[in-house]
């Protein structure tokens, strides 16, 4: 509008910023103070929280050792699964009539809530194998019925059918059947985006690599996995952010028990449970820096956007 | 946007088949065909597991397979939906679902559309960083904010009952505290998809308009809004499902069972009637149904939507 006012763009910005500025940005900088004050925000208390943290002096009530690491585990982890999938979903569904078919069945579990999820799995991982799928599925297989969201072996361990050796850290068999869970919800994620990534993929230059003799293997290693390189990005940027604030999944299905808690099901129980907001918030602080490379980065990529727009 | 790009031909890698050589050619593809046809099996059949079962009797489902159910003779009920709907207060948890998210979304939509109004088309002193600051907040965990806004709302409290919904006026166990909190969250979504839709509008419309001494109130309603549809439409149904899926927020804000929406009536079912599979899964069903219905009805814009939105943690 020619001559606007100064303070016109503030009245249509106001509500917004109101809204951040309340729900956002000052309890982000609330849980930064109290993550310096005691259980019940009372005194400071330097940097007790986070020695509470480093130190791990609770590990049967609040494992902030085996929560780190489990978050990690989901970090690696679930991306390494679900982009790789995805993609070769992509390729796979691109070269079929029943596309549309084909991804609306993997992508609906991302349009249900983590609590039905929960009770879908709940019951595909019952113990009793005349009523758990999986374990049905494991006994035609001529194995014993595991506990799939209890048992904390390794792998190896659930392999030989031996005891809990404890020595994997977080490769245990109940957090691989939860990140199964987040696989199976966030597949058709990785699927729908990586799609029409391959599909901003010119005919014409698979065409001439044909012509000139390419096989599909070397189509796809020297011309597909460049030109979707971004949108690769964009996908396990999405996924390391979600696994890193990962809590619903887990706090609807396990609670954190049986060694599967996560840092933000850790600070929620610190918070509203064991009732020690200083520690509570010293975990979501900790969260909060691990997500800031990822949000630099992101930054960094709108602002190349905005500047090739 | 990358969905403009949707419904251009496929860059199949498929061989045209030689004269006489399609059935060669079926042949030659029938991995690829059994490869996908198993994915799409096992990622469907937790979701037939859990629909089958809530049709079943309650003393079938917990002795033996859901997958026996599928032969005959057939034996399904409706009972299990019957109970859950009547007597288990689900009912009113479906009806709190809505309660909750046909405000939030529409409060969503109007605000952020305002902002993303402003910083697409206005200039003002730091509007770029204020962008950043807001792409930023798109990161920070949910559960970080909890306990702030909690003190908060029990500062701000008015103790008095809300008439026809029910609830305090604010506060916990309010529904004007949680429409205002789940707007708050969807903010930085929002104002980033539709800043980023709003500016690629084209600048010759916005120019004429304003000369012929359009106001800004004008432009927005009568130009931003109407050409901005597909937008909003997947704006919309995103936000619907994330504040119908929502537990966390509810979980915090939302102490009064009478309030609970379906997702936190299922979590406490779960808690209490663990292994009461016949009303775990048609509870499960129910609180589906919406999201499912909403998602094959505008699949289309639910795509663009997960396509402009893929920064979304």
């Amino acid at each position: 509008m020619i001559g606007r006012k100064p303070w016109v763009p503030w009245i249509w910005l106001s509500p917004a910023l109101l809204l951040l500025g309340v729900f956002l940005v000052y309890p982000v900088a609330d849980t930064v103070r109290r993550s310096f004050q005691g259980p019940r925000s009372e005194g400071w208390v330097g940097f007790d929280n986070y020695q509470f943290i480093i130190d791990n002096p609770q590990p049967f009530v609040a494992d902030t050792h085996g929560a780190i690491l489990n978050n990690l585990f989901w970090l690696i982890g679930f991306p390494l699964i679900v982009v790789p999938l995805g993609l070769v979903l992509a390729v796979l569904t691109s070269r079929v009539r029943y596309e549309a078919v084909a991804k609306s069945t993997i992508f609906i579990p991302m349009a249900i809530s983590f609590v039905a999820a929960a009770v879908i799995w709940k019951f595909m991982y019952e113990f009793n194998p005349e009523i758990g799928t999986a374990n049905a599925i494991a006994g035609e297989l001529g194995r014993n019925p595991t506990a799939w969201l209890q048992d904390t072996r390794s792998p190896t361990g659930w392999l030989t059918k031996g005891t809990p050796d404890g020595g994997w850290g977080p490769l245990q068999v109940n957090n691989l059947a939860l990140i199964g869970i987040g696989v199976w919800m966030w597949t058709g994620f990785s699927l729908v985006v990586l799609s029409a990534g391959l599909k901003g993929i010119s005919t014409e230059v698979l065409e001439a690599a044909r012509v000139d003799g390419a096989n599909e293997w070397q189509i796809f290693r020297r011309i597909i996995l460049p030109m979707i390189s971004p949108t690769l990005a964009v996908v396990t940027t999405t996924l390391v952010i979600l696994a890193l604030k990962l809590f619903d999944l887990v706090w609807v299905t396990t609670g954190g028990r049986f060694a599967t808690d996560v840092v933000a099901t850790l600070f929620f129980k610190e918070a509203f449970v064991v009732r020690d907001y200083g520690v509570g918030a010293a975990l979501a602080v900790v969260l909060l820096l691990a997500v800031v490379p990822v949000m630099v980065l992101s930054i960094r990529r709108f602002q190349f956007q905005e500047e090739i727009r | 946007m990358a969905s403009r790009t949707m419904n251009n031909s496929v860059p199949a890698a498929e061989e045209r088949p030689a004269a006489g050589g399609r059935l060669r050619g079926l042949l030659a593809r029938m991995p690829l065909h059994l490869v996908l046809l198993g994915f799409m099996l096992l990622w469907s059949l937790p979701t037939i597991a859990l629909l089958v079962s809530s049709f079943r009797a309650p003393q079938e489902i917990s002795a033996s397979g859901w997958w026996t159910a599928l032969t005959p003779p057939w034996d399904f009920t409706w009972n299990n939906y019957d109970a859950v709907l009547n007597q288990r207060g689900m009912g009113r948890a479906f009806i709190n679902s809505l309660l909750i998210t046909v405000p939030v979304t529409f409060l969503v939509l109007l605000v952020a559309a305002m902002a993303a109004y402003a910083f697409a088309w206005m200039q003002f002193p730091l509007r770029n960083t204020l962008f950043l600051v807001m792409v930023a907040l798109l990161v920070v965990p949910l559960q970080m904010t909890l306990i702030p806004v909690l003190r908060l709302y029990t500062q701000l409290e008015i103790d008095a009952e809300m008439p026809i919904i029910g609830g305090r006026i604010f506060g916990t166990n309010s529904y004007a505290g949680i429409w205002i909190a789940h707007t708050a969250y969807g903010l930085p979504f929002a104002v980033y998809l539709l800043r980023n839709f709003f500016g690629a509008l084209p600048r010759d419309l916005f120019e004429s308009a304003y000369l012929d001494g359009a106001s800004d109130v004008r432009v927005f309603f009568r130009i931003v809004l109407p050409l901005s549809m597909p937008a909003l439409a997947a704006l919309a149904i995103f936000q619907f499902l994330w504040v119908w899926n929502d537990l966390l927020v509810a979980l915090i804000l939302l102490g009064d069972p009478d309030m609970a929406p379906m997702t936190l009536r299922i979590t406490n079912l779960v808690s209490s009637f663990g292994s009461q599979y016949q009303l775990l899964t048609a509870a499960a069903f129910v609180s589906m149904a919406v999201p499912l219905v909403i998602f094959f009805a505008l699949q289309r814009y639910f795509v663009q939507g997960i396509l402009a939105g893929a920064v979304k943690g």
